[in-house]
Formats: C-alpha cells, structure tokens, sequence
C-alpha cells in the first residue's frame, strides 16, 4: 500500500517536473545559451553590452507591437519591412543636412523633425489601413493581402527612392538634431529605449484599457461571437492595421538614423524578426491571446541570443539556424500548453 | 391582445419554391416557458431564425408587447429585449466574464473602459439570478453549465423580455440541468417569456406552462401542458402513432468474442477498470450521465485513446488496439458521437465519404485507385442503407441528417467488420429516421456481428439493445440485462460513483 503510494507520488512528481520544464522549456534554452556565451566570453556579462541590447531590441519592439495586433486578430504582416523602409526613406529625405553634397531634395530647407516623423506615420498608416480595409471589406485573409501590399509597395518606394535629385542612391548625412534625437542619450538612458519605453506603456494602456483593446482581443479569440455582440469587426480590424502602420512609421523614422543611412532595402526581413519575436514571446497564431510583456520578452530573448552568438564571434549561418530552430520550437513548445492528451 | 408577450401570427417562408413554413402561430404569455417542439426539419430553427430576422419572413404579422416588429438582425433583436442562448455557446473564451458580457457595449470613462462599473453591473446581475462567479474568471476556466449562465446573465443584461434556449441541456449534467432549471423559473418569475427548444420529453413536462407543435413546417397546435402526455405530444409531433418506436429485436447473441479486461485510460477524462464480454450478435447499450466517460471507453477500445493497463481479447486471443489504424485491422469500426466533426467529410460526395475508410481495398496492381469499383460499392450501400439521395455524386453536407448517417454506417460496413462501436447512432436524426437506423443495427446483429450502442435517450437503449453497460463517473456502476431492468435502475446505477474520487476508489 505503501510502495503504491510513494510510487504514484514520485511519478506525480515526474510528471510535474516534466510539465514545468515543458512550460518554461523555451526560456530555459536561451538561459543556456546565454550561459554558455557567458562562459565562452565572460566580458558579455557588461554594462555596454547590456545598454547596446536595450538599444538594439528598441525599434525591434516598436515594430512586433504593431504586427503583435495583428496576429491577436488572427492575422500577420508580411509588408512590415518594406512599410519599415517606406518610412526609413521619406524620413531620411526629408531630414538631410543642408550641407550635404547628394541631398534628394537640394533646395529644401530644414524641417522641424516632428514633420517628417508625422509624414512617415500617416502615409505608413494609410498603407497600412489599405491592407486592413482590404482584409476586412474582401475577407481575405491578411497573409495575402500584405503579400500583395509588400510586394507593391517595394515598387512604389522603389520610384520614390529614385526620383531624388542624386538618382537612385543611399540616402545619408542627416541633420544632426536628427541622429541626435534617435542615437543620443538622456541622463545616460539611450534616447531609443526611451521611445520604446513609452510606446510600450501607450500600447498597453490601448490593448487593455480602451475599447479599442478589448474589441481587439474579442475579434482574435472569437470573431463571430464579437459580431453578434454588435462590435464593428471590420473597422476594429481596419483601425489594427492603421495602429501597425503607425508604429511601423516611428520604426522607420528610428531606424534610418539609428542605421545612418536608407535605400529601398531598408527594413527588408524585419517581419520576420519581428514575428518571430512575438510568437517566441507568446502572442499566439490562434488568436485572441498576447500580452505587451510576451512581446518585450521575446524581442529581448531574441536581440540577447543574436547579439551574444556574434559577440562570440559565431558564424553568422549557424546563428541562422540556431535561430530557425528556437522558433519552430518555441511554438511547438507554446502548442502543448494546449493541446489535450488523449 | 396585451394577453400575449410575444405574438406571431401566419408566418411563411420558402426557399427556392419549398415552403418550410406555412402559415405558423407562436404566441407566448409573459412569464412563462413555451416550448417549441417539432421532428427536425419541423420548421422550428427557421420560425426561430425569423423572429431574430436572420431570415426575413414572407408573410405574417409579429408583435413584441402589442407592437409590430420586424427585426434585421440579431442585434437589431437583442436591443429589443429578445435574445438566445445558443446550443453552441458563442462566446470569446479567452477573455473574462465581465468581457464577454458587456462585449460591443463596454461602458466608459472619458477614453477608458470603466472596469469598475462593468464589475458592479455584472455582480448586480449574477445576484439577479442567484449565480456565484467571480466576473474576473476568463471563460475558459468555467464549465460549459457556467458557460451557458453568463450567456443567461448576457440576455438579461439587455433587459430581455424573451429568451429563447435552444437545446440548453446537451451537454448538461443532471444536476446542472436543476440548476439551470431554477433560474429559468426565476427568470419566468420576473415576468420573462421563455421559448424552450429541446427533444427531450421529460425536460418539456417538468419546464413548460405551454407547448407548440409544428410539424412539416405546419402549425399543429398549442396546448397548456396540463393537457397533454407524452403520446399525445408524440401524436402531434410525428402524426401517427408510435406505437412500434422500436423494431422487434430478432438477433440472437452467439458465443463470446470480445473481452475486455481491467481496462483503464492515462488521461484524463479517465475510465477506470473496465471489464466485459461481447457475444457475437448481441447488442450491448452503454448507459450514462454526461460526463460518465461513454464515449472515453468506446474510444479507448478503439485505439483513439491511450490506455495505461488491460487487455482485449477477440475469441480468447489478445489483440493491439492502441492506434484507430491497428483496430480497423482488427475489424473494429467506430461511428462518432459528432457526425458533422469527426464523422463527414462536408465537401466531399457520397463516394468518397462511403470508401475513405477503406480506401485500400480499391487499389490496384501499381497503387491507383480503381473508381469502376468505387462507384459500384457505394451504389450498392445507398441501395442497402436506403439512403435518399439524388445521386452518389451528392454532396454529403445536403443529405439530411438520418442519411448522412448511413452513408457513414454504409462506410463502415465496407471495412466488413465484426466489431461496431456506435456512438450516439441516432442523434439529431428525426424520429422516422430513427426507426431505419435501429432497424439497420438489428440487422447487423442478426448477421452476426457484436455491436455497442452508446445512448443518452434510455428508451432507445431499454429498446435496441439484449444488454446494458452502465458508466458512472469513469467507473463501470454494473452490467444489467435489458429485459429484466427499467430506467430507473439504470438511473441509480448511473448515479452510484458521482461522489467517488480516484483516491477514495483506490
């Protein structure tokens, strides 16, 4: 009787531990891997090192925000990078310095920075919202119609991009007040983490706060059951995908300066960093779950891993494939939380 | 005319020339449960679908209080105080009670939504109705009787005048069904019209102040149920006697051949030590409240669950059933309780939904499928099942429900198995239909195989079956033969571990 007890005990034990290591197991792999770098080049444990992750993690959040929503609505974005460049090249044109030699528009005098911040916000928004509006007036599932939207839009800004003065060639030498106010630092805080800091508590605030946010939540956990209930699904889909074209607008705005310089490259790819980083972070493809904190833990999970591998000096292609493996993992890890033993 | 809460009058309605409503009365007293009966296909999802103006109807009058309506939509209705608890609870399950109450209608402040209110407000509503959640859980931590009293909760949120509750207790157990049933009294009590749809006889006699009968899309009657009996309701419903619900049991149980012994599942929902003999011919009913693990059990046998201990045996020798691949080659078939999830494939025709399971078999030498043979085999099985249908190039999706069940019983058949686990054979069929499936699993009996019925309706158990299996919360409560039972034995039996828990069994 005994023996039957402390056995069902210890296998009840097993099993939990074998559950708590399920449940965390994503996080306990970058654990190891950050130790392991941390063994291989001990100086990766630094302040330097610390502030130049914030840094880079700060407009990679910016953006998993924005396509963060959509994937809450049962949706993603593959026109995130190119919307990205869109708004890395109007802003990067439009805030050149005056004494630069190749400038796109030669005769321009300087702007104040918040206009082209807003230019690039406004036409990314309606970018953006197109594919929303397409999503929701068509039901096209938004996989193809920001397919479509990438694909498109990397030919308009590639006309854009070449319509400069100087033809089609990088866009650098920014106005100083521009670098600074992305790449400088206030009170020793890097201006970047401040920004992300804040979208971070605006876009929580929307997500669980507003209206806004809780239609968000119904739409992606139970979209017919949010229409019964007399939420407007397409124009809630419509304003998700305009929040993610304005975020996408400030990202860019960020990374033309933080990079130092924009071509109708610019941000290629970033989708899928960015993707990656929100279903590392939790924000499931079934929809209707994410949370803004899954989010920040999967960009930094990703930016530590990425920055600690080349810190040591990694082959980039072998970062390329630790890094497919943790995603597939991670969601196959996210799906047995769910997926009912039988 | 004030009389009544709830008055439609004449109402029709067709569909490409098919008249499925003709000229129907509903007329429903304030306070009040009215229930509305019919075989399926009777007309009474349409007449419903009418009021909350999914469909428009083509003539007749509706009056809400006195006052002529016409909704557009259910919104349009549900802000006119007439809402539905769905069968199939549409709610967003990972948000919390209070979300999904005031979903499309959160209060605010200023920008924000104002949490505090939505919380006081549901409160205020949950004491309304006696029920005790706190409004923070998210649903997906609730059980579906929970599930369905926030729905209740929702409806009266709009201060609904009538609530219409389709099928509620499907998937209920016995005792959330009381419990439900309080709070419908308690809601009628307010002054409430209730609009009760469900097959179930006994629920309609222990709810219900008045019934509608509709029948072929006809108004049969309405009648206060003080005045009424089961085969008197039947009478109106199927429009003639039942007196032969049942075809005469003319299969004769043979020698054992399955056995199943100490059979016990690893997870949860877990069956525990399951043990019982099958003669070949015989037809063994599986009784038992929902939840009791009937349909565990037939899914363990067939390999769809995992078992952690026990045997079965077919004619003394031991056999693997642990995948559904392995049982089909042991001559097990398995007809699901959810036809239209696990048991059709809706966008296919009725070759492919009779051969899929035995796709094999139409092979030829180099791998290809022959569809001569394919074609001729399903003809053969619309013939034998007497399936209605236009042809067997049909859709399955526009067969009714009765036929879609024989094409996928016919389906079975083609594996030419010895042993058939039905689940449910009859659910959602109408009565007539019913009649052809029992006749069909006698049939089979008689030819010598060995057949297990699982059944919610115990007359079609007490009707079909030679004996009876009864579960009970996991546990196996006994094994009884039929003719020497009644339904209230078998209630008790199935009653008998509610309060066990694995420890204490142990």
């Amino acid at each position: 009787m005994t023996g039957t007890i402390s056995k069902k005990f210890s296998g009840m034990t097993k099993d939990r531990v074998k559950d708590l290591l399920i449940q965390n197991a994503i996080v306990i792999v970058i654990f190891l891997i950050i130790v392991g770098i941390i063994i291989k080049q001990p100086a990766f444990l630094s302040a330097n090192v610390f502030r130049n992750i914030l840094t880079q993690s700060s407009v990679r959040l910016i953006l998993a925000f924005g396509v963060g929503g959509i994937i809450i609505i049962q949706g993603t974005d593959l026109s995130l990078g190119r919307i990205v460049g869109f708004a890395a090249i109007i802003s990067g044109s439009l805030l050149q310095r005056v004494d630069y030699a190749s400038r796109f528009y030669p005769d321009m005098a300087p702007l104040p920075l918040i206009v082209p911040l807003l230019i690039s916000c406004a036409a990314c928004a309606l970018v953006s919202g197109i594919s929303g509006w397409v999503c929701a007036k068509y039901k096209i599932h938004p996989f193809l119609a920001t397919l479509g939207m990438m694909i498109t839009l990397y030919g308009v800004m590639s006309i854009y991009f070449a319509s400069g003065a100087p033809g089609p060639q990088p866009i650098g030498g920014f106005d100083t007040r521009y670098t600074n106010f992305v790449i400088g630092s206030t009170l020793g805080i890097p201006n970047l983490v401040i920004y992300a800091s804040i979208v971070s508590v605006v876009v929580w605030v929307l997500w669980n706060k507003t209206t806004f946010g809780k239609n968000l939540y119904a739409i992606g956990g139970n979209p017919e059951a949010a229409k019964v209930s007399g939420v407007n699904v397409a124009k809630t889909t419509i304003l998700v995908f305009v929040f993610a074209g304005i975020l996408y607008g400030i990202g860019g705005f960020l990374e033309a300066a933080r990079i130092g310089s924009a071509n109708n490259g610019t941000g290629y790819g970033y989708e899928l960093d960015a993707i990656a980083a929100c279903v590392v972070g939790g924000i499931s493809f079934s929809g209707g779950i994410g949370k803004v904190s899954g989010a920040i833990v999967g960009v930094l999970m990703f930016t530590v891993i990425s920055y600690g591998m080349t810190f040591i000096g990694m082959d980039q292609y072998f970062q390329y494939i630790i890094k497919g493996v943790i995603i597939v993992a991670a969601v196959a890890l996210d799906a047995q939380k769910y997926i009912k033993k039988t | 005319m004030q009389e009544y809460l709830l008055s439609m009058k004449g109402i029709s309605k067709s569909f490409s020339g098919v008249r499925v409503l003709d000229d129907v009365h509903l007329e429903v007293r304030p306070g009040t449960v009215h229930s509305l009966m019919g075989e399926n296909g009777a007309g009474k999802s349409t007449l419903m679908k009418c009021l909350f103006g999914i469909y428009q109807k083509e003539s007749g009058e509706s009056f809400l209080n006195g006052k002529p309506f016409n909704f557009t939509d259910p919104k349009h209705a549900l802000e006119n105080g007439v809402s539905m608890v769905h069968q199939e609870l549409n709610q967003v399950i990972q948000r919390t009670i209070c979300d999904n109450i005031w979903l499309g209608r959160y209060p605010t402040k200023g920008l924000f939504v104002d949490e505090k209110k939505m919380r006081k407000d549901t409160l205020e509503l949950f004491e309304r109705i006696n029920i005790k959640l706190d409004p923070a859980t998210p649903l997906h931590r609730l059980s579906v009787a929970q599930r369905q009293m926030v729905e209740i909760a929702k409806a009266i949120s709009y201060n609904a005048k009538i609530i219409v509750f389709d099928e509620p207790t499907s998937s209920l157990t016995e005792k959330e069904v009381d419990l439900l049933f309080k709070i419908i009294k308690l809601i009628k009590g307010q002054g409430v019209g209730v609009i009760y749809i469900s097959h179930k006889m006994d629920e309609i006699f222990q709810i219900s102040d008045d019934v509608t009968v509709l029948r072929d899309g006809k108004y049969i009657g309405t009648n206060s149920v003080e005045n009424l009996t089961i085969d008197k309701l039947v009478n109106m419903m199927v429009g003639r006697d039942l007196e032969q619900r049942f075809p005469p049991k003319t299969n004769v149980p043979g020698d054992v051949y399955l056995s199943v012994r100490n059979v016990t599942t690893k997870y949860a929902p877990v069956v525990h030590d399951i043990n019982f003999d099958l003669r070949k011919g015989e037809i063994l009913g599986i009784a038992g409240l929902v939840g009791a693990g009937r349909t565990e059990l037939m899914e363990t046998l067939f390999g769809v669950r995992t078992k952690v201990s026990g045997e079965i045996f077919m004619s003394d020798k031991k056999i693997d059933n642990s995948t559904p691949h392995k049982a089909i080659r042991n001559h097990f078939a398995f007809l699901t309780e959810e036809r239209r999830a696990t048991g059709i494939y809706p966008m296919a025709d009725i070759t492919f939904n009779s051969t899929i399971a035995n796709i094999d078999a139409y092979k030829n030498g180099i791998g290809f499928l022959q569809s001569g043979k394919m074609l001729s085999d399903t003809d053969k099985q619309i013939a034998a099942m007497r399936i209605k249908t236009p042809n067997k190039r049909e859709l399955i999706r526009s067969l009714s429900g009765g036929n879609q069940q024989k094409v996928i019983i016919g389906r079975w058949l083609l594996t030419n198995p010895d042993v058939l686990l039905l689940d449910e054979p009859t659910r959602g069929i109408d009565v007539g239909a019913k009649f052809e499936i029992y006749q069909l699993i006698i049939n089979l009996a008689a030819s010598g195989k060995a057949v297990v019925v699982v059944s919610s309706e115990m007359p079609e158990l007490i009707g079909i079956t030679n004996r009876i299996l009864v579960m009970s919360n996991g546990f196996m409560a006994g094994i009884v033969d039929t003719d020497k039972t009644d339904q209230t034995e078998i209630f008790h039996m199935a009653t008998k571990y509610l309060n066990q828990t694995r420890e204490a069994q142990e």
